[in-house]
Protein backbone atom coordinates (compact mmCIF):
# COMPACT_ATOMS: atom_id res chain seq x y z
CA UNK A 1 0.00 0.00 0.00
CA UNK A 2 1.91 3.44 -1.34
CA UNK A 3 -0.59 5.33 0.96
CA UNK A 4 0.78 3.74 3.60
CA UNK A 5 3.65 6.03 5.58
CA UNK A 6 5.93 4.70 7.69
CA UNK A 7 5.21 4.18 11.05
CA UNK A 8 1.63 4.72 11.08
CA UNK A 9 -1.12 1.94 12.01
CA UNK A 10 -1.93 -0.02 9.70
CA UNK A 11 -5.39 -0.68 12.06
CA UNK A 12 -6.67 1.76 14.20
CA UNK A 13 -9.56 1.41 16.43
CA UNK A 14 -10.68 4.83 18.79
CA UNK A 15 -13.32 4.01 21.87
CA UNK A 16 -15.12 1.57 19.87
CA UNK A 17 -17.97 0.22 22.61
CA UNK A 18 -20.75 -2.53 21.98
CA UNK A 19 -23.99 -2.81 23.86
CA UNK A 20 -26.25 -5.71 23.96
CA UNK A 21 -29.51 -4.63 25.22
CA UNK A 22 -28.75 -1.88 27.69
CA UNK A 23 -26.14 -3.68 28.72
CA UNK A 24 -22.58 -2.63 27.74
CA UNK A 25 -20.16 -5.80 26.66
CA UNK A 26 -17.20 -3.72 26.55
CA UNK A 27 -16.52 -0.10 25.51
CA UNK A 28 -13.61 2.30 25.41
CA UNK A 29 -11.60 -0.48 23.63
CA UNK A 30 -8.67 1.65 21.49
CA UNK A 31 -5.37 0.27 19.84
CA UNK A 32 -3.99 0.42 16.99
CA UNK A 33 -1.86 -2.31 15.29
CA UNK A 34 1.19 -1.83 13.07
CA UNK A 35 2.81 -3.91 9.99
CA UNK A 36 4.33 -6.96 11.94
CA UNK A 37 1.83 -6.69 15.28
CA UNK A 38 -0.04 -9.75 16.34
CA UNK A 39 -2.50 -8.75 18.93
CA UNK A 40 -3.98 -11.63 21.13
CA UNK A 41 -7.22 -11.12 22.15
CA UNK A 42 -8.32 -12.46 25.29
CA UNK A 43 -11.45 -12.55 27.50
CA UNK A 44 -13.63 -15.45 28.82
CA UNK A 45 -16.07 -17.08 26.61
CA UNK A 46 -19.25 -14.68 26.43
CA UNK A 47 -17.60 -11.33 26.76
CA UNK A 48 -17.61 -10.78 23.20
CA UNK A 49 -14.90 -11.80 21.27
CA UNK A 50 -16.57 -12.50 18.35
CA UNK A 51 -18.52 -9.30 18.23
CA UNK A 52 -15.55 -7.28 18.60
CA UNK A 53 -13.85 -9.13 15.26
CA UNK A 54 -17.30 -8.74 13.57
CA UNK A 55 -17.39 -5.06 14.23
CA UNK A 56 -13.71 -4.08 13.25
CA UNK A 57 -15.08 -5.61 9.39
CA UNK A 58 -18.68 -4.20 10.09
CA UNK A 59 -20.26 -7.31 9.79
CA UNK A 60 -22.23 -6.01 12.54
CA UNK A 61 -23.12 -2.37 12.85
CA UNK A 62 -20.49 -0.25 14.89
CA UNK A 63 -22.28 0.94 17.99
CA UNK A 64 -20.03 3.81 19.24
CA UNK A 65 -16.76 4.58 18.38
CA UNK A 66 -14.70 4.16 14.68
CA UNK A 67 -12.34 1.75 13.49
CA UNK A 68 -9.82 2.95 10.43
CA UNK A 69 -7.60 1.31 8.04
CA UNK A 70 -5.13 2.94 6.51
CA UNK A 71 -6.32 6.28 7.72
CA UNK A 72 -10.01 5.37 5.63
CA UNK A 73 -13.10 3.91 7.65
CA UNK A 74 -14.31 0.66 5.90
CA UNK A 75 -17.64 3.30 4.47
CA UNK A 76 -14.93 5.25 2.58
CA UNK A 77 -13.22 2.32 1.54
CA UNK A 78 -16.37 0.86 0.36
CA UNK A 79 -16.78 -2.73 2.80
CA UNK A 80 -15.95 -5.02 -0.08
CA UNK A 81 -12.48 -3.39 -0.96
CA UNK A 82 -12.22 -2.56 2.87
CA UNK A 83 -12.81 -6.92 3.70
CA UNK A 84 -10.83 -8.09 1.19
CA UNK A 85 -7.78 -6.23 2.88
CA UNK A 86 -9.12 -6.78 6.34
CA UNK A 87 -10.27 -10.31 6.36
CA UNK A 88 -12.06 -11.97 9.37
CA UNK A 89 -12.32 -15.46 9.63
CA UNK A 90 -14.83 -16.75 11.17
CA UNK A 91 -14.59 -19.69 14.04
CA UNK A 92 -17.31 -21.43 12.37
CA UNK A 93 -16.09 -22.46 8.69
CA UNK A 94 -18.01 -22.80 6.23
CA UNK A 95 -18.01 -24.29 2.43
CA UNK A 96 -19.09 -21.42 -0.07
CA UNK A 97 -20.56 -24.22 -2.74
CA UNK A 98 -23.17 -23.14 -5.04
CA UNK A 99 -22.54 -19.73 -5.09
CA UNK A 100 -21.45 -19.91 -8.49
CA UNK A 101 -24.00 -20.87 -10.68
CA UNK A 102 -22.89 -23.72 -11.89
CA UNK A 103 -21.66 -25.54 -9.41
CA UNK A 104 -23.67 -27.65 -7.24
CA UNK A 105 -20.82 -29.88 -5.63
CA UNK A 106 -17.96 -28.13 -5.02
CA UNK A 107 -14.41 -29.29 -4.09
CA UNK A 108 -11.64 -27.40 -2.05
CA UNK A 109 -10.28 -26.35 -5.08
CA UNK A 110 -14.26 -24.99 -6.18
CA UNK A 111 -14.04 -23.55 -2.84
CA UNK A 112 -10.87 -21.89 -3.65
CA UNK A 113 -11.53 -20.30 -6.84
CA UNK A 114 -14.71 -19.33 -6.19
CA UNK A 115 -13.82 -16.68 -4.64
CA UNK A 116 -11.57 -14.99 -7.57
CA UNK A 117 -15.16 -14.32 -9.06
CA UNK A 118 -16.20 -12.18 -6.32
CA UNK A 119 -16.05 -8.35 -8.14
CA UNK A 120 -13.33 -7.33 -5.39
CA UNK A 121 -10.64 -9.59 -6.61
CA UNK A 122 -11.24 -9.11 -10.83
CA UNK A 123 -8.01 -8.51 -11.35
CA UNK A 124 -6.71 -11.14 -9.67
CA UNK A 125 -6.24 -15.34 -10.34
CA UNK A 126 -6.29 -18.70 -8.16
CA UNK A 127 -2.89 -19.50 -7.92
CA UNK A 128 -2.17 -22.94 -7.78
CA UNK A 129 1.16 -23.19 -7.09
CA UNK A 130 1.34 -21.16 -4.33
CA UNK A 131 -1.88 -23.40 -2.24
CA UNK A 132 0.51 -26.69 -3.43
CA UNK A 133 3.28 -25.11 -1.13
CA UNK A 134 1.12 -24.34 1.67
CA UNK A 135 -0.69 -27.72 1.89
CA UNK A 136 2.48 -29.28 2.07
CA UNK A 137 3.63 -27.13 4.68
CA UNK A 138 0.15 -28.05 6.24
CA UNK A 139 1.17 -32.26 5.81
CA UNK A 140 -1.73 -32.57 3.41
CA UNK A 141 -1.04 -33.88 0.07
CA UNK A 142 -2.96 -32.72 -3.02
CA UNK A 143 -5.72 -35.21 -2.85
CA UNK A 144 -6.96 -32.31 -0.25
CA UNK A 145 -8.60 -30.11 -3.20
CA UNK A 146 -10.22 -33.22 -4.62
CA UNK A 147 -12.80 -33.73 -1.15
CA UNK A 148 -16.21 -32.05 -1.35
CA UNK A 149 -16.73 -28.79 0.76
CA UNK A 150 -19.71 -30.12 2.61
CA UNK A 151 -18.00 -33.20 3.57
CA UNK A 152 -15.21 -32.14 5.19
CA UNK A 153 -14.47 -32.22 8.65
CA UNK A 154 -14.06 -29.52 11.03
CA UNK A 155 -10.61 -28.91 11.32
CA UNK A 156 -10.69 -29.78 7.12
CA UNK A 157 -12.70 -26.80 6.55
CA UNK A 158 -10.71 -24.51 9.25
CA UNK A 159 -7.74 -25.26 7.00
CA UNK A 160 -10.14 -24.41 3.90
CA UNK A 161 -11.12 -21.31 5.17
CA UNK A 162 -8.01 -20.31 6.41
CA UNK A 163 -5.99 -21.00 2.78
CA UNK A 164 -9.51 -19.07 1.01
CA UNK A 165 -8.29 -16.34 3.24
CA UNK A 166 -4.91 -16.17 2.88
CA UNK A 167 -4.52 -16.72 -0.65
CA UNK A 168 -6.33 -13.06 -1.40
CA UNK A 169 -3.49 -11.26 0.49
CA UNK A 170 -5.45 -9.50 3.20
CA UNK A 171 -3.08 -6.99 4.99
CA UNK A 172 -4.68 -7.46 8.51
CA UNK A 173 -6.40 -11.02 9.47
CA UNK A 174 -8.60 -11.53 11.92
CA UNK A 175 -8.74 -15.15 12.97
CA UNK A 176 -11.27 -16.05 15.50
CA UNK A 177 -10.12 -19.64 16.89
CA UNK A 178 -8.21 -20.70 13.89
CA UNK A 179 -7.04 -24.18 15.63
CA UNK A 180 -9.96 -24.81 17.20
CA UNK A 181 -10.85 -27.89 15.31
CA UNK A 182 -7.41 -28.98 14.52
CA UNK A 183 -4.81 -31.59 16.39
CA UNK A 184 -1.42 -30.50 18.08
CA UNK A 185 0.97 -31.50 15.11
CA UNK A 186 -1.51 -29.60 12.78
CA UNK A 187 -1.56 -26.50 14.80
CA UNK A 188 1.45 -26.35 14.97
CA UNK A 189 2.19 -26.29 11.36
CA UNK A 190 -0.75 -23.90 11.04
CA UNK A 191 1.24 -21.66 13.69
CA UNK A 192 4.37 -21.94 11.38
CA UNK A 193 2.51 -20.84 8.16
CA UNK A 194 1.16 -18.14 10.16
CA UNK A 195 4.29 -16.56 11.03
CA UNK A 196 5.81 -16.94 7.23
CA UNK A 197 2.63 -15.36 5.87
CA UNK A 198 3.36 -12.65 8.50
CA UNK A 199 6.95 -11.69 7.72
CA UNK A 200 6.08 -10.37 4.67
CA UNK A 201 5.92 -6.01 5.34
CA UNK A 202 2.43 -4.50 6.20
CA UNK A 203 0.86 -7.72 7.31
CA UNK A 204 -0.36 -7.68 10.79
CA UNK A 205 -3.05 -10.19 12.57
CA UNK A 206 -5.36 -10.29 15.83
CA UNK A 207 -6.25 -13.45 17.03
CA UNK A 208 -8.29 -15.30 19.64
CA UNK A 209 -7.41 -18.38 21.05
CA UNK A 210 -9.21 -20.64 24.08
CA UNK A 211 -5.59 -22.04 24.43
CA UNK A 212 -3.64 -19.93 26.41
CA UNK A 213 -0.34 -20.90 25.56
CA UNK A 214 -1.08 -20.56 21.72
CA UNK A 215 -1.91 -16.51 22.33
CA UNK A 216 1.54 -16.35 24.20
CA UNK A 217 3.27 -18.47 21.68
CA UNK A 218 2.19 -16.87 18.81
CA UNK A 219 1.55 -12.69 20.02
CA UNK A 220 3.46 -9.98 20.78
CA UNK A 221 0.79 -7.93 22.86
CA UNK A 222 -2.85 -8.89 24.35
CA UNK A 223 -6.36 -7.02 24.65
CA UNK A 224 -8.00 -7.91 27.58
CA UNK A 225 -12.03 -7.61 26.88
CA UNK A 226 -12.49 -8.26 30.30
CA UNK A 227 -10.84 -4.72 31.15
CA UNK A 228 -13.26 -3.01 28.78
CA UNK A 229 -16.75 -4.21 30.26
CA UNK B 1 -79.67 -10.44 -19.43
CA UNK B 2 -80.67 -13.85 -21.50
CA UNK B 3 -79.15 -16.73 -19.75
CA UNK B 4 -79.02 -20.81 -21.03
CA UNK B 5 -78.15 -22.06 -17.72
CA UNK B 6 -80.54 -23.40 -15.16
CA UNK B 7 -80.71 -20.35 -12.45
CA UNK B 8 -79.66 -21.80 -9.34
CA UNK B 9 -82.54 -20.86 -6.39
CA UNK B 10 -82.61 -20.57 -2.52
CA UNK B 11 -84.18 -23.65 -1.85
CA UNK B 12 -81.69 -25.43 -3.84
CA UNK B 13 -79.09 -23.73 -2.06
CA UNK B 14 -80.63 -25.17 1.13
CA UNK B 15 -79.99 -28.63 -0.72
CA UNK B 16 -76.64 -27.90 -1.29
CA UNK B 17 -76.23 -27.26 2.36
CA UNK B 18 -77.35 -30.69 2.88
CA UNK B 19 -73.62 -32.25 1.83
CA UNK B 20 -72.15 -30.23 4.43
CA UNK B 21 -74.34 -31.79 6.74
CA UNK B 22 -73.16 -35.39 5.64
CA UNK B 23 -69.63 -34.16 6.65
CA UNK B 24 -71.34 -32.77 9.82
CA UNK B 25 -72.52 -36.12 10.76
CA UNK B 26 -69.53 -37.58 9.45
CA UNK B 27 -67.53 -35.71 11.94
CA UNK B 28 -69.74 -36.22 14.65
CA UNK B 29 -70.04 -40.08 14.43
CA UNK B 30 -65.92 -40.84 14.50
CA UNK B 31 -65.93 -38.03 17.06
CA UNK B 32 -63.27 -35.69 14.95
CA UNK B 33 -63.83 -32.79 16.43
CA UNK B 34 -64.32 -30.76 12.87
CA UNK B 35 -67.94 -30.43 13.13
CA UNK B 36 -67.70 -26.83 14.75
CA UNK B 37 -65.25 -25.73 12.42
CA UNK B 38 -67.21 -26.85 9.82
CA UNK B 39 -69.96 -25.29 10.30
CA UNK B 40 -68.32 -22.11 10.75
CA UNK B 41 -66.42 -22.24 7.48
CA UNK B 42 -69.39 -23.16 5.60
CA UNK B 43 -71.37 -20.44 7.22
CA UNK B 44 -68.96 -17.97 6.32
CA UNK B 45 -68.54 -19.15 2.79
CA UNK B 46 -71.81 -18.32 2.06
CA UNK B 47 -72.24 -15.13 3.68
CA UNK B 48 -69.46 -14.05 2.44
CA UNK B 49 -70.47 -14.93 -1.29
CA UNK B 50 -74.00 -13.95 -1.17
CA UNK B 51 -72.36 -10.47 0.02
CA UNK B 52 -70.33 -10.07 -1.86
CA UNK B 53 -72.28 -11.53 -5.15
CA UNK B 54 -74.92 -8.15 -4.14
CA UNK B 55 -71.65 -5.77 -3.88
CA UNK B 56 -70.51 -6.82 -7.71
CA UNK B 57 -74.53 -6.42 -8.16
CA UNK B 58 -74.48 -3.09 -7.43
CA UNK B 59 -70.56 -2.42 -8.86
CA UNK B 60 -71.61 -3.52 -12.37
CA UNK B 61 -74.43 -0.94 -12.53
CA UNK B 62 -71.62 1.46 -12.03
CA UNK B 63 -70.37 3.28 -14.82
CA UNK B 64 -68.18 6.10 -12.39
CA UNK B 65 -64.72 4.98 -12.92
CA UNK B 66 -62.96 6.47 -9.77
CA UNK B 67 -66.02 3.87 -7.83
CA UNK B 68 -64.11 1.15 -9.66
CA UNK B 69 -60.67 2.01 -9.08
CA UNK B 70 -61.78 2.11 -5.55
CA UNK B 71 -63.00 -1.23 -4.58
CA UNK B 72 -60.05 -2.36 -7.14
CA UNK B 73 -57.85 -0.79 -4.76
CA UNK B 74 -59.37 -1.88 -1.44
CA UNK B 75 -59.06 -5.26 -2.78
CA UNK B 76 -55.55 -5.20 -3.88
CA UNK B 77 -54.58 -3.54 -0.51
CA UNK B 78 -56.33 -7.04 1.51
CA UNK B 79 -54.21 -8.96 -1.23
CA UNK B 80 -51.06 -7.30 -0.05
CA UNK B 81 -51.81 -7.26 3.72
CA UNK B 82 -53.23 -10.92 3.94
CA UNK B 83 -49.78 -11.93 1.86
CA UNK B 84 -47.45 -10.41 4.65
CA UNK B 85 -50.04 -12.34 7.09
CA UNK B 86 -49.18 -15.22 5.89
CA UNK B 87 -45.12 -15.38 6.78
CA UNK B 88 -43.51 -16.29 9.86
CA UNK B 89 -41.08 -13.44 10.34
CA UNK B 90 -41.67 -9.72 10.05
CA UNK B 91 -39.34 -6.83 9.60
CA UNK B 92 -40.49 -2.54 9.43
CA UNK B 93 -41.69 -1.64 6.07
CA UNK B 94 -42.27 -5.18 5.44
CA UNK B 95 -46.45 -4.61 4.55
CA UNK B 96 -45.33 -1.74 2.51
CA UNK B 97 -43.21 -3.81 0.59
CA UNK B 98 -45.76 -6.28 -0.10
CA UNK B 99 -48.49 -3.35 -0.85
CA UNK B 100 -45.95 -1.92 -3.38
CA UNK B 101 -45.14 -4.95 -5.12
CA UNK B 102 -48.94 -6.50 -5.14
CA UNK B 103 -50.06 -2.67 -6.29
CA UNK B 104 -47.47 -2.55 -8.92
CA UNK B 105 -47.62 -5.65 -10.49
CA UNK B 106 -51.86 -6.48 -10.65
CA UNK B 107 -52.32 -2.57 -12.33
CA UNK B 108 -49.57 -3.87 -14.89
CA UNK B 109 -50.73 -6.71 -15.86
CA UNK B 110 -54.44 -6.17 -15.09
CA UNK B 111 -53.98 -2.96 -17.22
CA UNK B 112 -52.57 -4.44 -19.85
CA UNK B 113 -54.48 -7.31 -20.55
CA UNK B 114 -58.02 -4.80 -20.31
CA UNK B 115 -56.34 -1.78 -22.26
CA UNK B 116 -54.26 -4.04 -24.91
CA UNK B 117 -55.42 -7.68 -25.02
CA UNK B 118 -59.04 -8.26 -24.52
CA UNK B 119 -59.61 -4.65 -25.38
CA UNK B 120 -62.76 -3.52 -23.29
CA UNK B 121 -64.78 -0.74 -23.53
CA UNK B 122 -64.50 1.63 -21.21
CA UNK B 123 -61.24 0.62 -19.97
CA UNK B 124 -62.71 0.26 -16.42
CA UNK B 125 -65.51 -1.78 -17.24
CA UNK B 126 -66.38 -3.81 -13.82
CA UNK B 127 -67.71 -7.02 -15.33
CA UNK B 128 -63.98 -7.37 -16.58
CA UNK B 129 -61.78 -5.86 -14.63
CA UNK B 130 -62.94 -6.84 -11.13
CA UNK B 131 -63.15 -10.59 -12.28
CA UNK B 132 -59.52 -10.52 -13.97
CA UNK B 133 -58.03 -8.00 -10.97
CA UNK B 134 -59.20 -10.68 -8.37
CA UNK B 135 -57.67 -13.62 -10.66
CA UNK B 136 -54.10 -11.92 -10.45
CA UNK B 137 -54.47 -10.97 -6.54
CA UNK B 138 -54.96 -14.25 -5.62
CA UNK B 139 -52.56 -15.92 -7.25
CA UNK B 140 -49.89 -13.31 -6.72
CA UNK B 141 -50.79 -13.33 -3.33
CA UNK B 142 -50.12 -16.87 -2.64
CA UNK B 143 -46.45 -16.33 -4.77
CA UNK B 144 -45.61 -13.58 -2.50
CA UNK B 145 -45.81 -14.81 0.65
CA UNK B 146 -44.17 -17.99 -0.47
CA UNK B 147 -41.30 -16.19 -1.87
CA UNK B 148 -40.82 -13.85 1.02
CA UNK B 149 -41.15 -16.68 3.11
CA UNK B 150 -38.36 -18.37 1.80
CA UNK B 151 -36.28 -15.74 1.19
CA UNK B 152 -36.24 -14.76 5.07
CA UNK B 153 -35.94 -18.15 6.24
CA UNK B 154 -33.19 -19.03 3.49
CA UNK B 155 -31.18 -16.34 4.73
CA UNK B 156 -31.58 -17.40 8.12
CA UNK B 157 -30.55 -21.27 7.53
CA UNK B 158 -27.91 -20.34 5.06
CA UNK B 159 -26.51 -17.31 7.39
CA UNK B 160 -23.12 -18.37 7.84
CA UNK B 161 -22.78 -18.86 4.24
CA UNK B 162 -23.58 -15.10 3.67
CA UNK B 163 -21.95 -14.12 6.31
CA UNK B 164 -19.04 -15.63 4.68
CA UNK B 165 -19.41 -14.55 1.91
CA UNK B 166 -19.36 -10.97 2.98
CA UNK B 167 -16.13 -11.51 4.83
CA UNK B 168 -14.29 -12.23 1.96
CA UNK B 169 -15.11 -8.80 0.59
CA UNK B 170 -18.72 -9.88 -1.88
CA UNK B 171 -21.13 -7.23 -1.90
CA UNK B 172 -24.05 -7.82 -0.72
CA UNK B 173 -25.54 -8.78 -3.87
CA UNK B 174 -22.88 -11.27 -4.41
CA UNK B 175 -23.96 -12.72 -1.47
CA UNK B 176 -27.30 -13.12 -1.09
CA UNK B 177 -28.05 -13.60 -4.60
CA UNK B 178 -28.53 -17.41 -4.02
CA UNK B 179 -31.09 -17.10 -1.76
CA UNK B 180 -32.72 -13.96 -3.98
CA UNK B 181 -32.80 -16.51 -6.95
CA UNK B 182 -34.15 -19.62 -4.68
CA UNK B 183 -36.92 -17.54 -3.22
CA UNK B 184 -38.17 -16.14 -6.73
CA UNK B 185 -38.00 -19.77 -7.93
CA UNK B 186 -40.02 -21.48 -4.92
CA UNK B 187 -42.75 -18.42 -4.92
CA UNK B 188 -43.37 -19.14 -9.02
CA UNK B 189 -43.11 -23.00 -7.88
CA UNK B 190 -47.39 -23.52 -7.27
CA UNK B 191 -48.14 -21.28 -10.55
CA UNK B 192 -45.77 -23.65 -13.27
CA UNK B 193 -47.08 -26.37 -11.57
CA UNK B 194 -50.55 -25.49 -12.29
CA UNK B 195 -49.76 -24.36 -15.73
CA UNK B 196 -47.74 -27.67 -16.56
CA UNK B 197 -51.28 -30.22 -15.17
CA UNK B 198 -53.97 -27.17 -16.41
CA UNK B 199 -56.57 -28.91 -18.38
CA UNK B 200 -55.07 -32.68 -17.68
CA UNK B 201 -55.77 -32.64 -14.03
CA UNK B 202 -57.70 -29.77 -13.18
CA UNK B 203 -60.34 -27.85 -14.95
CA UNK B 204 -60.29 -23.94 -14.18
CA UNK B 205 -62.72 -22.44 -11.87
CA UNK B 206 -63.17 -19.77 -14.34
CA UNK B 207 -63.39 -22.03 -17.61
CA UNK B 208 -66.23 -24.31 -16.02
CA UNK B 209 -67.81 -21.18 -15.27
CA UNK B 210 -68.26 -20.02 -17.94
CA UNK B 211 -68.97 -23.26 -19.68
CA UNK B 212 -71.48 -23.52 -17.32
CA UNK B 213 -72.88 -20.64 -18.65
CA UNK B 214 -73.21 -21.58 -21.64
CA UNK B 215 -70.26 -20.41 -23.39
CA UNK B 216 -68.26 -21.70 -26.65
CA UNK B 217 -66.11 -24.13 -24.88
CA UNK B 218 -63.14 -22.81 -27.02
CA UNK B 219 -63.91 -19.73 -26.16
CA UNK B 220 -63.72 -20.32 -22.39
CA UNK B 221 -60.23 -21.94 -23.07
CA UNK B 222 -58.94 -18.98 -25.15
CA UNK B 223 -60.38 -16.61 -21.85
CA UNK B 224 -58.65 -18.95 -19.53
CA UNK B 225 -55.09 -18.85 -21.36
CA UNK B 226 -54.87 -14.83 -20.83
CA UNK B 227 -56.45 -15.11 -17.67
CA UNK B 228 -52.96 -17.83 -16.42
CA UNK B 229 -50.80 -15.87 -18.80
CA UNK B 230 -52.13 -12.79 -16.68
CA UNK B 231 -51.75 -14.85 -13.17
CA UNK B 232 -48.19 -15.91 -14.17
CA UNK B 233 -47.02 -12.27 -15.23
CA UNK B 234 -48.71 -10.60 -12.34
CA UNK B 235 -47.35 -13.93 -9.77
CA UNK B 236 -43.55 -13.16 -11.13
CA UNK B 237 -43.55 -9.56 -10.98
CA UNK B 238 -45.11 -9.17 -7.27
CA UNK B 239 -42.37 -11.97 -6.39
CA UNK B 240 -39.96 -10.29 -7.88
CA UNK B 241 -40.59 -6.93 -5.95
CA UNK B 242 -40.72 -8.09 -2.97
CA UNK B 243 -37.96 -10.44 -2.85
CA UNK B 244 -35.81 -7.08 -3.75
CA UNK B 245 -37.38 -4.90 -1.68
CA UNK B 246 -36.62 -7.45 0.84
CA UNK B 247 -33.34 -7.68 -0.33
CA UNK B 248 -32.60 -4.18 0.01
CA UNK B 249 -34.01 -4.21 3.50
CA UNK B 250 -32.24 -7.16 5.47
CA UNK B 251 -29.02 -7.06 3.26
CA UNK B 252 -27.97 -3.12 4.46
CA UNK B 253 -26.11 -0.57 1.51
CA UNK B 254 -22.80 -0.99 4.15
CA UNK B 255 -23.09 -5.13 3.45
CA UNK B 256 -24.31 -6.37 6.58
CA UNK B 257 -26.66 -8.85 6.68
CA UNK B 258 -29.37 -7.54 8.89
CA UNK B 259 -30.87 -10.32 10.63
CA UNK B 260 -31.50 -8.12 13.60
CA UNK B 261 -34.30 -6.45 11.57
CA UNK B 262 -36.27 -9.75 11.94
CA UNK B 263 -38.99 -10.32 14.44
CA UNK B 264 -41.45 -13.75 15.08
CA UNK B 265 -44.73 -12.81 13.50
CA UNK B 266 -47.23 -13.19 17.11
CA UNK B 267 -50.01 -15.90 15.98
Amino acid sequence: MGELGFGQALLSVENLGRQLGDRWLWRGVSFDLFAGDCLGLVAPSGAGKTLLMRNLVMLDPIQRGTVRFGGKTPSQWGLPAYRSRVMYVPQRAVSIENVAQNVLEGTVQDNLMQVFELGVYHQRQFDFTLIQTWLIQLGRGPEFLNLQGTRLSGGEAQILALLRALQLSPQVLLLDEPTASLDAATTARVEALLLDWLRHPHRACILTSHDAEQIHRFTQRRLNLGEFA
Amino acid sequence: MESDYIVIGYGQLALAALLIGVNVALSAALKLGLGKSLLIAALRMVVQLLLIGFVLEWLFTQDNALIILAIALVMTAIAGVSAVNRTQRRFAGIYWHSLLSVLTASALVTGFAMVGIIRVQPWYDPQYLIPLLGMVLGNTLNGISLGLDRFVEGLISQRDQVETLLALGATRWEAAHAQVRNAIRVGMIPTINSMMVMGLVSLPGMMTGQILAGADPIDAVRYQIVILFMIAAGAALGIFGVVLLAYRRLLSPDHQLRLDYLEKAKQ
